[in-house]
């Protein structure tokens, strides 16, 4: 099955994940390459996406699986895709054929502070402090209610750079898959234990994946 | 730093309804742009952007050298509330510059409840409310839509109505205006301009006086404007522009579909719809165009949905021969085809098996009245065996799902007439027992009634709406007759029935009301979560109006309407012929068994009513 490496950025960020699917089976369509469509009672076109993220998130390395009917050259796909798509939405390479989904282990996020005063002073080294403890216990809202949970074992490694006189970046690489840790997690945990440190609002991108040797996964 | 706008999109629900940026929506560039239109949807962009007649306009405006049409859409109430907070006014999708900044605001008004959404979107926008404190050219604010065939509960706030059909007469409307603003009129001059255009009603050149009873005492053009303004409509459906270039909305919005449109207008006349008067005469549109259409917008939207829609889509001549060419192409690529507004005819019920249409939905029937004869009243030509054999023949092919929609409060109603469905009800429940080929699954049958509203342009224009307490007397009734478990009954609370009869038959002296409303919160009202009558009952008191007086009260058929000003084409002659009719128990057959007189054909000059 081919695959698709695309970024999500720009106001593509507000697109929910449902939302997005329907928008690339529309593009497919639009762009002349007929997806194959899954057997049943409802049959549905054959496009599904790796890693649904949360709405306001954007990524450069997002994986887009689908099915032609009709088999095409991985760079016709590509032009032709990106001539049918949304401003924001954009597939950067095609591959014939994926690794498998279950090799699929970091991901490496960005999450820029923005501070509307001034940083607070030691910030940087607070946060990075945060995150070295042996345990850091944040909620985690699940579909039978909140729940605790421990986010440490899922952060690799984790720096903070001051940016800005307004804006912190914190950069981690962190598991994706059983379990995933969402990066917004990192700012809750933030406005827990350092509330002085509660950021006024947190960008959130993913940068790259990688398997669980920290090769570049596609 | 991300700006504010953006960080509250990250807080609100659905934020996609609020960025553009979808496939297909128009950007121009400024420096080519003259005049800027602000096209807004007194509803949410769900709503909006299902509306064929704004995508229509959207392209016609946009297809205009110099013109930039925007859209506009009213927030959900979280986006509003952060708005308010923010002090962000509100702003059009393509370019997201502030409404407040256009030239043009426009508006198009398909149900009463959306009143209070028009004037809390101004406010939103930071735009005088009433016409007379918007001073220049800038912000001038139309609107078209059914709802501008009694425009008057709006008059106070809009500069002009544009009535009636919009692909020609908002080209001559924008064409005029982009000329005042080079010429740079007054916007005196430009309203005197304007309402020279056909179709054009502009309510300050009117002068409303009334009665001690309340009733109106007369309508005073004021400078030699018309006595009447005759809605426009277009005579050539096949030449007119259609917009295949759809935009496609990045999320899911109600119909989330291509839409084709047969024809215009309705041969039913059945004496309670205002669409099937207002929207006369009979105009078609060849299989051959539609196909093409069809073909262009499914390929440039790359929508897996298409839905024929009119008024009534069996009567479509034509619907064979497009049906005969649709149904292959849709099937080699995978798209569904629907086919709403099919009558219960031989024809039809092929069609729906062979779209299957059935199969997901279940059948659905409107026959509005429990009788024959409140049938016959109305002027709805369905008759109970055609409802008992299309069911049966369901039946057998095992579907078990239908759901009938029948009216309470129509003029001559009795019990009997309430207790008439319940029978009708029950035949439906055997015609089941007899004929479903696998009882165990057991049948529902959803039971819907709402509440009578008379509507201008209708021969029951000048009905009573019955009162609501009256109303909720029926349902009980009704109710109380329901033994079975396969029934499912649902009737509406009647309030917004209610407040919609009020501004159906509205005159002038609504405008305080709906602006008293707004103050005290009201907007959204199409909305459950939304709707508070409460709101509305408190403006109504404040601004001393009773509502009884456009409802319960019932209008004479000498009195002066609000609407007179207004000729959608149909005589004011026949719909009192057809109001006498109904009370006879008489019914009159469909344009296409010979011609009733209604008067619409008059709009016609290049071609033959199509009934």
């Amino acid at each position: 099955m081919p695959r698709a490496l695309f970024e999500k950025v720009g106001n593509a960020r507000y697109i929910s994940h449902l939302d997005l699917m329907r928008v690339f089976q529309r593009a497919f369509k639009r762009a002349g390459l007929p997806l194959t469509h899954t057997q049943g009672f409802n049959p549905r076109p054959s496009v599904s996406i790796a890693l649904p993220m949360s709405l306001g998130v954007e990524s450069r390395c997002e994986l887009l699986d689908f099915e032609l009917e009709h088999p095409c050259a991985c760079d016709e796909i590509c032009g032709r895709l990106n001539a049918a798509l949304i401003d924001g939405v954009h597939i950067r390479e095609v591959y014939e054929q994926g690794d498998k989904l279950k090799n699929l282990a970091l991901l490496q996020s960005r999450l820029i502070l923005e501070y509307d005063q001034m940083v607070p002073d030691g910030a940087t080294a607070k946060i990075e402090n945060l995150f070295s403890q042996p345990e850091l216990i944040v909620e985690k809202k699940g579909k039978n209610g909140p729940t605790q949970q421990d986010i440490i074992p899922m952060i690799r490694r984790l720096s903070v750079k001051r940016l800005s006189d307004g804006e912190l970046e914190v950069s981690v690489l962190h598991s994706c898959q059983n379990p995933s840790l969402n990066p917004m997690q990192l700012s809750a945990a933030i406005t827990r234990y350092l509330p002085d440190l509660a950021a006024d609002y947190v960008r959130c991108f993913r940068e790259e994946i990688y398997d669980t040797n920290e090769t570049i996964f596609r | 730093m991300t700006e504010l706008k953006q960080r509250i999109l990250t807080a609100v629900q659905k934020p996609a309804r609020y960025t553009g940026g979808e496939w297909g929506e128009v950007k121009k560039n400024l420096s080519d742009v003259r005049v800027r239109v602000a096209f807004c949807f007194p509803d949410t962009y769900e709503i909006g952007m299902s509306n064929l007649g704004m995508r229509i306009l959207y392209g016609v405006m946009n297809r205009m050298d110099g013109i930039w049409c925007e859209r506009v859409f009213a927030p959900w109430g979280d986006m509003e509330a952060e708005m308010r907070k923010n002090h962000l006014p509100l702003w059009a999708l393509e370019s997201q510059t502030n409404v407040r900044d256009f030239d043009m605001i426009a508006f198009t008004i398909g149900y009463e409840m959306a009143y209070s959404n028009i004037l809390n979107m101004l406010d939103l926008a930071g735009v005088p409310l009433h016409a007379k404190d918007r001073v220049g050219l800038k912000n001038i604010v139309f609107a078209g839509g059914v709802c501008a065939f009694n425009p008057e509960p709006l008059a106070e706030f809009i500069d002009f109505f544009s009535l009636g059909e919009g692909e020609d007469s908002t080209v001559e409307i924008v064409s005029l205006y982009d000329r005042a603003k080079a010429e740079s009129w007054d916007k005196d001059t430009f309203l005197k301009e304007v309402a020279k255009i056909p179709g054009v009603y502009v309510p300050s050149f009117y002068r409303h006086e009334y009665n001690e009873d309340g009733t109106l005492k007369a309508i005073v053009p004021l400078d030699g404007a018309p006595e009447m303004v005759t809605k426009r409509i277009i005579e050539d459906l096949d030449s007119a522009f259609f917009p295949t270039e759809m935009i496609v909305p990045s999320t899911e919005i109600v119909h989330d579909r291509a839409n084709l449109e047969a024809f215009r207008g309705c041969i039913r006349g059945c004496r309670f719809c205002q669409a099937g008067f207002s929207c006369r005469p009979v105009r078609k549109k060849s299989p051959e165009v539609l196909y093409r259409q069809a073909v262009q917008t499914l390929e440039h939207s790359g929508n897996n949905e298409i839905t024929v829609s009119s008024l009534s889509t069996s009567d479509y001549r034509g619907l064979k021969g497009l049906t005969d060419q649709l149904i292959p192409y849709c099937a080699e690529n995978k798209v569904n085809l629907s086919v709403p507004s099919l009558r219960a005819d031989n024809f039809s019920r092929e069609l729906m098996e062979k779209l299957q249409t059935v199969r997901k939905s279940g059948l659905t029937f409107a026959p509005e009245a429990g009788t024959q004869r409140l049938r016959d009243v109305i002027n709805k030509n369905l008759t109970e065996e055609e409802i008992l054999n299309t069911c049966a023949q369901a039946f057998s092919g095992g579907w078990n799902n239908v759901k009938l929609y029948f009216m309470l409060g129509l003029p001559t109603e009795t019990d009997e007439d309430v207790l008439g469905i319940a029978e009708l009800v029950y035949k439906v429940i055997q015609a089941w027992k007899e004929n479903a080929v696998n009882k165990k699954r057991g049948l529902r049958v959803h039971v819907a009634t709402a509440y009578f509203v008379p509507k201008p342009h209708t021969p029951f224009q000048w009905e009573k709406q019955i009162t609501p307490q009256e109303y909720l007397r029926r349902c009980r009734l009704l109710k109380s007759h329901f033994y079975s478990k396969s029934i499912v009954y649902d009737y509406h609370s009647p309030d917004l029935s209610r407040l919609e009869a009020v501004f159906a038959r509205g005159d002038r002296r609504l405008g305080p009301v709906i602006e008293t409303a707004v103050k005290n919160g009201a907007r959204l009202d199409g909305w459950d979560e939304y709707f508070n009558y409460a709101k509305w009952y408190d403006a109504f008191r404040q601004c001393g109006v009773d509502e009884d007086f456009y409802t319960t009260r019932g209008y004479g058929e000498e009195e002066i309407l609000p609407w007179d000003t207004i000729d959608v084409g149909v005589s004011k002659a026949f719909l009192k012929r057809e109001r006498h009719r109904a009370y006879e128990g008489q019914v009159t057959p469909d344009c296409r068994h010979g011609c009733a007189g209604c008067g619409a054909n008059r709009l016609l000059q290049e071609v033959a009513c199509d009934a």
